[in-house]
C-alpha cells in the first residue's frame, strides 16, 4: 500500500484563503478551504459537476482536530495490519483489558510492558474511539482494549502484565 | 437649536435608519449598498427628509469611507497573491476589461457624451464589486467550488487595474487632458510597482514597524498611516483611492490580519455613509429617465461579464455549468463603480452621469445576486444537461456495417 502518492492540489482563493483537494482512488473528490481568519470548511464535490461542491460543512479549531485524529489513528491501525503482513515475526494484537485488571485506574507507564516485554503499546481502543500513542500518564479505564505490536513473546507479556499476572 | 445638536441628530437618525435597512437587506438577502444609495436619494436635496447641518459631516465621512474601502481591500490580497495571480489570469483581465470596458465607452458615445465622460463609464461597467461576489459566494456555498478561483482571480485583477484607472481618471478629470492622463499614469505604474517589490522584499520589515501587540496603537497607526498616505496622494493628484490601496498591499502578514478586524466595523460604517453621500447628492427626479438607458447598458454588460465568466472558466478547463455558475457569479457592480462615478460627479463633467450610475449599480446589484442563484435550481441543471446532451449526438455516429 501507499506505492502511489495521493497527490494533494493547493489552489490559492486570493483574498479568502486556501484551498487543498485531493482526487480519490473511488473517483470523488475532497477538499479543505482554509480561511484567513482561521475558519475551515472540508468540501466534498458532485459526481454528476465536478467542478461543484455538493457539502461545504465548516469545522471549529476542535472539530477539524478530532476529524483529523480520527483520521491519523485509523490511518496507523491500517498500517499497522499492513506491517503485519510485511515484517515477519513481528505481530499486532488487540488485548481487551480483563475486567480485575490491576491497571484499571492507573497510568500506562505502571506497566512498564516496553520494558518488560520490549512489545509496544501503539494505541488504545475506548468504546469507539481510537486514541493514538498513549503516553505513559495515559490511565487505562475498564473495558479498554489495547493494540500492542511485537513477537509472539512479547505480546504474550503483555497480556499476561495487564491481567495481573506478570506481577512478581 | 445649536448647529452641533442638529447635527447629532440628524446623523444618529441617518445611522439608525442605515442599521434598520441593513438588517432588512440582510433578512431578505440582498447586499445593503441598494439600500444605502436609496437612503442617501431620500435624505438629499429633493428627497422627501433632506438633511441640513450634516452634509459637510457625511461628505468628509464618505471621503474616509472611499479610503477604507480601498485600504481593506489592500490588506485582504498580499503583494505575493497579486504578482503570482497576474501571469496566470492575465488573459482573462484582459478579456474582462475588452468585454466590459468597451460597451460602456460606446454606450457613453451613443448617448452623445465627451471622451471624458466615456472613460467614466467604461470604469463603471468594468468592475465587479468584489465585496458582493465574495459575499455571494459564501452565501451559496461555492467557496470551494473549482470555478472559484477564476471569479476572484478576475476580480483580483480588476482591483489591481483600479491603481492604475483611478489615477488615470482623476487627472483627466482634474481637466489635465490626455497627456496629463499619460502622465498620472505612468506615476501609478511606478509607484505601484514599486510598492509590490518593496511589500514582498521587505513586507515582514514594514509590519514590524508597526506593533501587532497594542491594538489600540495599531489601529491608530494604521489608521494613521493610511490617511496620511491617501491625503498626500490625492495631493500629487494620483488619487487617494490608490494611496490607500498600496498602503494594504505594503501591510502583510500579522499586521494585516489584525489590521482588517480592527478597521472592519470603521469601513463598514464610513462605507455606509459613502453610498448615502452618494445618494445624497443625486437628485431623485433625475433618476426615472436615467430608468430605461441603465437598464439597456445593466443587460449588455451583464451579458458581457457572463461571457467573461464563461470564457475565464473555460480557459481554466471549467465544464459548462461552471462556466456559467462564474459568469452570473461575476454580475454585480457595486462600491467600486460608485467611486469612479463618485469622482466625475466631483468633477461636474456630465450632469446625466450620476442618475445613470446610481440606476446603472442599483439594477445589477440587486439582480445579479439573485441571478447568481439560478445554476443551483434543479430546472436549470437539467436544462443545461440537456444542452449538453443534445450536442453529443450531433458528432458523426460510426457506421454499423
Amino acid at each position: 500500500m501507499g506505492a502511489v502518492r495521493v497527490r494533494v492540489e493547493q489552489t490559492p482563493l486570493p483574498g479568502i484563503g486556501v484551498r487543498h483537494d485531493l482526487v480519490t482512488s473511488s473517483g470523488r473528490t475532497v477538499g479543505v478551504v482554509s480561511h484567513r481568519n482561521g475558519r475551515r470548511d472540508l468540501v466534498l464535490y458532485d459526481v454528476d459537476d465536478p467542478d461543484s461542491c455538493l457539502a461545504s460543512i465548516p469545522l471549529t479549531d476542535d472539530e477539524a482536530e478530532a476529524l483529523a485524529d480520527v483520521l491519523g489513528a485509523s490511518l496507523m491501525l491500517g498500517q499497522l495490519s499492513g506491517l503485519r503482513q510485511q515484517a515477519a515475526g513481528l505481530l499486532t494484537e488487540q488485548i481487551a483489558l480483563p475486567a480485575g485488571s490491576p491497571f484499571v485506574g492507573r497510568p500506562l507507564g505502571d506497566t512498564r510492558a516496553r520494558t518488560r516485554t520490549s512489545a509496544s503499546i501503539v494505541a488504545v481502543l475506548r468504546e469507539r474511539e481510537v486514541i493514538a500513542s498513549p503516553g505513559p500518564s495515559f490511565v487505562f479505564e475498564a473495558n479498554d482494549v489495547v493494540v500492542a505490536v511485537g513477537t509472539r513473546q512479547g505480546l504474550d507479556g503483555v497480556s499476561a502484565i495487564l491481567a495481573g499476572d506478570g506481577d512478581g | 437649536m445649536h448647529g452641533t445638536t442638529i447635527l447629532l441628530i440628524e446623523v444618529g437618525a441617518l445611522l439608525f435608519a442605515l442599521g434598520m435597512l441593513g438588517r432588512l437587506g440582510r433578512h431578505i438577502g440582498l447586499s445593503p449598498i441598494p439600500l444605502y444609495l436609496l437612503a442617501g436619494l431620500a435624505f438629499g436635496h429633493g428627497g422627501f427628509l433632506p438633511l441640513s447641518a450634516s452634509e459637510e459631516f457625511i461628505e468628509v465621512g464618505a471621503e474616509i469611507g472611499v479610503i477604507l474601502l480601498l485600504v481593506m481591500l489592500g490588506l485582504e490580497y498580499s503583494a505575493t497573491e497579486l504578482v503570482g495571480n497576474l501571469r496566470s489570469a492575465a488573459p482573462a483581465g484582459v478579456i474582462d476589461a475588452l468585454f466590459n470596458a468597451l460597451p460602456g465607452a460606446a454606450f457613453a458615445f451613443l448617448l452623445g457624451w465627451g471622451w471624458e465622460a466615456a472613460l467614466v463609464l467604461a470604469g463603471i461597467t468594468w468592475v465587479s464589486s468584489s465585496g458582493v461576489i465574495a459575499k455571494v459566494l459564501g452565501d451559496l456555498g461555492r467557496l470551494g467550488n473549482r470555478e472559484t478561483p477564476v471569479i476572484l482571480s478576475v476580480l483580483v485583477i480588476e482591483d489591481l487595474a483600479m491603481a492604475f484607472y483611478l489615477p488615470l481618471i482623476t487627472a483627466v478629470l482634474a481637466g489635465a487632458g490626455l497627456l496629463g492622463g499619460a502622465k498620472a499614469l505612468a506615476v501609478a505604474v511606478v509607484t505601484v510597482i514599486a510598492v509590490l517589490v518593496a511589500a514582498i522584499r521587505y513586507g515582514h520589515a514594514i509590519s514590524n514597524f508597526v506593533s501587532v501587540k497594542d491594538a489600540e496603537a495599531l489601529l491608530l497607526s494604521v489608521l494613521g498611516l493610511t490617511l496620511f498616505v491617501a491625503g498626500v496622494a490625492a495631493e500629487l493628484n494620483v488619487s487617494a483611492a490608490v494611496g490607500a490601496f498600496l498602503v494594504g498591499i505594503a501591510l502583510s502578514g500579522q499586521v494585516a490580519h489584525s489590521a482588517v478586524q480592527m478597521l472592519s466595523p470603521l469601513r463598514d460604517l464610513f462605507a455606509a455613509v459613502f453610498f448615502v453621500f452618494f445618494g445624497l447628492s443625486t437628485d431623485p427626479a433625475s433618476i426615472p429617465p436615467a430608468l430605461l438607458p441603465a437598464l439597456g447598458l445593466a443587460v449588455l454588460t451583464m451579458a458581457t461579464k457572463v461571457l467573461t465568466g464563461m470564457l475565464a472558466g473555460r480557459r481554466a478547463g471549467i465544464a459548462l455549468p461552471g462556466q456559467i455558475r462564474a459568469g452570473l457569479a461575476l454580475m454585480p457592480r457595486g462600491e467600486f463603480s460608485i467611486v469612479i462615478a463618485g469622482l466625475a460627479v466631483a468633477s461636474g463633467i456630465e450632469p446625466k452621469l450620476a442618475p445613470l450610475a446610481t440606476s446603472y449599480v442599483l439594477i445589477t446589484v440587486v439582480t445579479g445576486p439573485l441571478l447568481a442563484r439560478l445554476p443551483d435550481y434543479t430546472w436549470f441543471k437539467n436544462f443545461v444537461r440537456r444542452r449538453t446532451q443534445v450536442r453529443r449526438p450531433a458528432d458523426p455516429l460510426p457506421t454499423t456495417d
